[in-house]
């Protein structure tokens, strides 16, 4: 029971991975590599987009945020994926131009493993930040009490997973914790690794699958995955306060909620830090893809109908796979921005 | 191949030859082909070497040996150290290398010395070879769903009664020094046993012999004769199972519990080079890389120390044996 959640995505990931190679058949090749947090959707449409078009391979390579960036730089690629997007030095780098748009976007959620399995844990905005400070470190600690006076809590240790690999979901994570306690600014900060408080109950594991392995078998852990994750394996999560005070569980309408307050650069990116609305869940994301604006013509043509794809026919995947489908006015600002990829 | 001396030499009609040009060819063939073979594994380790090196240069420079000793690993501020890993390195290995090679050792002799027939311990020892062949990753999960649920108790227990003595100074609440220790210790098992038994199967059926015919029990006999007498290839499965516990990256990558710090307790967790390096490689920057390649090439050294040790125990204990100085 516990174990199979992981299991059963091992293989679907192993399916994803491999249907590309099996079209055969092609004359234009498309290569992407990038962000690992996407990547089962991504590879769900892609197969999908090849499968539509025959004569057309797209595959993706989940080599992380970073490494996909490096890949874009160096032209190896036809188009990347970052859930950073780029910067603004990164993108003078490019000589040809680049295109960010976003893809889709997901949640970050707090799993945990109590004894019992108490549902609907509430975490306080005040209490979560210091709970991966190493400040709140027992169950029974009275701050979580107050906010969850149904729930017996034992008195048991934190136990805090986090991420052992640079990623995306830390990066954005982090980034969260700083923007609602001024200790974590200070003391952690943001990135796609940060220096962790040093601690006996602060332990890291592998890529997200490994996290949520560490959280299912260790009683007292909490750490964040992503939303999608903790579906697939039906952990237990947080609800977390956001900023106008209610606790939200993480689904795809809070999700909404929260891209809903996104304010998107010319460059069309924008990072929720802290969402305002009063139904929004406090940490989500926007990941993107990237895109040259110069190449050879027949590419771009192929990659401005895959851009078109993903955002009509994929959006509809969203739900089912853990992700939040993007908002009607966001797809509106991707359909004009696709236009100069060229 | 005209000057050939066998050829002239040779008696009219005798039944063997000298060796033919082509066998001359043939030889010669071969024996370059394994000083081409020899050479190429020896600047192959060069190579990786000077490409290491050479990544690792700049990163030397910055940080120069403050590296070793400082505790951060910081990718924000760039600021790197290795000391946690290099003591997360050798405190697992070295736990390791206790339990694995005391189990390693003991059932070498229970397989060599007698105690089975000789089918039975053939049985036995294809098993243990068999567990060489478990992919690291099969042990880490092992790790995760049994080993430490199994330990958790045990553990809390000593660090409830006994938490004054250092090595139990922490609960285990799930990856921890311990767990993976127990894993690596089971992953060097094959390899120590493996050697420990070709090192008793060398020792002479006639020293035992002579050592009953003195009257020794059987323990007598294989503790103060079998045993000292293979010390050396005992000594050298040894380093070799160290060595091995040393590089050993995915089963710790998911049980030791990464965490950047140096603590005595067993059931604290702590980091490897090894793990580090896997975790860190796949979205590191160029700093962060330059970084990654000076821990590659300190764990190379700790590698190379550890085995010219080992060489150096084994001479010296074979000198012992064999009453040569």
């Amino acid at each position: 029971m516990r174990i199979r959640g992981t299991i059963i995505a091992i293989p679907l990931a192993l399916i994803a991975a491999l249907s590309p190679i099996s079209v055969i058949a092609q004359e234009v090749k498309l290569i992407g590599s990038g962000a690992s947090f996407p990547f089962p959707i991504y590879s769900a449409w892609f197969k999908d987009f090849s499968k539509q078009n025959k004569g057309v391979t797209v595959d993706y390579q989940a080599k992380g945020s970073g490494a996909g960036i490096q890949d874009f730089t160096n032209k190896t690629v036809d188009f990347a994926a970052s859930d950073a997007a780029m910067t603004d030095e990164e993108i003078a780098k490019v000589a040809d131009g680049v295109v960010l748009l976003p893809a889709t976007a997901g949640e970050i959620v707090l799993a945990y493993n109590l004894p019992g399995n108490p549902k609907e844990l509430k975490l306080p905005r005040d209490v979560y930040p210091d709970i991966f400070l190493g400040k709140v470190t027992k169950w029974n600690d009275p701050r979580i009490g107050a906010a969850n006076p149904s729930l017996k809590l034992p008195d048991l240790p934190i136990t805090v997973v986090r991420r052992s690999d640079a990623s995306g979901t830390t990066f954005v994570f982090t980034k969260h914790l700083s923007a609602i306690s001024e200790a974590f600014a200070k003391e952690i900060g943001s990135g796609t690794t940060v220096q962790w408080p040093k601690s006996d109950k602060m332990v890291a594991a592998p890529k997200n699958d490994g996290v949520t392995a560490t959280i299912k078998q260790t009683p007292g852990a909490i750490g964040y995955i992503e939303y999608g994750y903790a579906k697939l394996t039906k952990a237990d999560f947080a609800l977390l306060q956001n900023k106008a005070g209610q606790f939200v569980l993480a689904d795809t309408k809070s999700g909404e909620a929260t891209l809903a307050t996104a304010t998107l650069d010319s460059r069309l990116r924008g990072w929720i830090e802290d969402p305002a609305g009063a139904d929004a869940y406090p940490i989500a994301t926007f990941t993107w893809q990237l895109y040259y604006k110069k190449q050879d013509p027949k590419k771009a043509e192929w990659l401005r109908k895959l851009v078109d794809y993903c955002v009509t026919t994929g959006q509809k995947l969203s739900d089912s796979m853990g992700y939040i489908p993007l908002p009607a006015n966001v797809i509106e600002k991707i359909k004009t921005a696709s236009a100069q990829i060229q | 191949m005209a000057a050939n001396a066998f050829e002239s030499a040779a008696p009219p009609g005798a039944i063997t030859h000298p060796p033919s040009s082509n066998e001359y060819l043939v030889d010669r063939g071969f024996r370059l082909l394994a000083v081409f073979g020899a050479s190429l594994i020896i600047l192959l380790v060069g190579y990786i070497l000077w490409k290491i090196g050479g990544l690792a240069l700049p990163a030397i420079y910055n940080y120069h040996l403050g590296f070793l000793t400082s505790t951060n690993w910081n990718v924000a501020d760039q600021k790197f150290g290795i000391l946690p890993e290099i003591w997360g390195t050798l405190y697992s290995s070295l736990l390791a290398l206790l339990i694995g090679g005391f189990f390693g050792l003991t059932v070498a002799i229970f397989l060599t010395q007698d105690f089975l027939p000789l089918r039975v311990a053939l049985v036995f020892r294809t098993i243990i070879d068999m567990l060489a062949a478990i992919p690291s990753v099969v042990f880490g999960l092992w790790g995760i769903f049994v080993v430490i649920p199994a330990i958790r108790p045990i553990a809390n227990w000593l660090n409830e009664t006994l938490s004054w003595i250092p090595f139990f100074g922490s609960s285990l609440s799930g990856p921890g020094l311990l767990p993976a220790a127990l894993v690596l210790a089971i992953m060097i098992l094959p390899t120590v046993a493996a050697i420990s038994q070709d090192a008793l199967h060398l020792v002479p059926y006639r020293t035992k012999e002579a050592a009953y015919g003195m009257g020794t029990t059987r323990w007598e006999a294989i503790l103060k004769v079998m045993l000292p007498t293979a010390a050396g290839g005992i000594a050298s499965a040894m380093v070799l199972g160290f060595g091995r516990a040393l590089g050993e990256t995915m089963a710790l990558a998911m049980l030791i519990g990464n965490s950047n710090q140096i603590s005595l307790s067993l059931f604290a967790p702590a980091q490897t080079l090894a793990s580090l390096l896997a975790s860190h490689f796949p979205e590191a920057g160029q700093v962060e890389v330059q970084a990654l390649m000076y821990a590659a090439l300190v764990l190379l050294a700790i590698t190379l120390v550890v085995n010219m040790m080992g060489t150096a125990i084994l001479t010296l204990a074979q000198r012992r044996i064999s009453g040569r100085s």
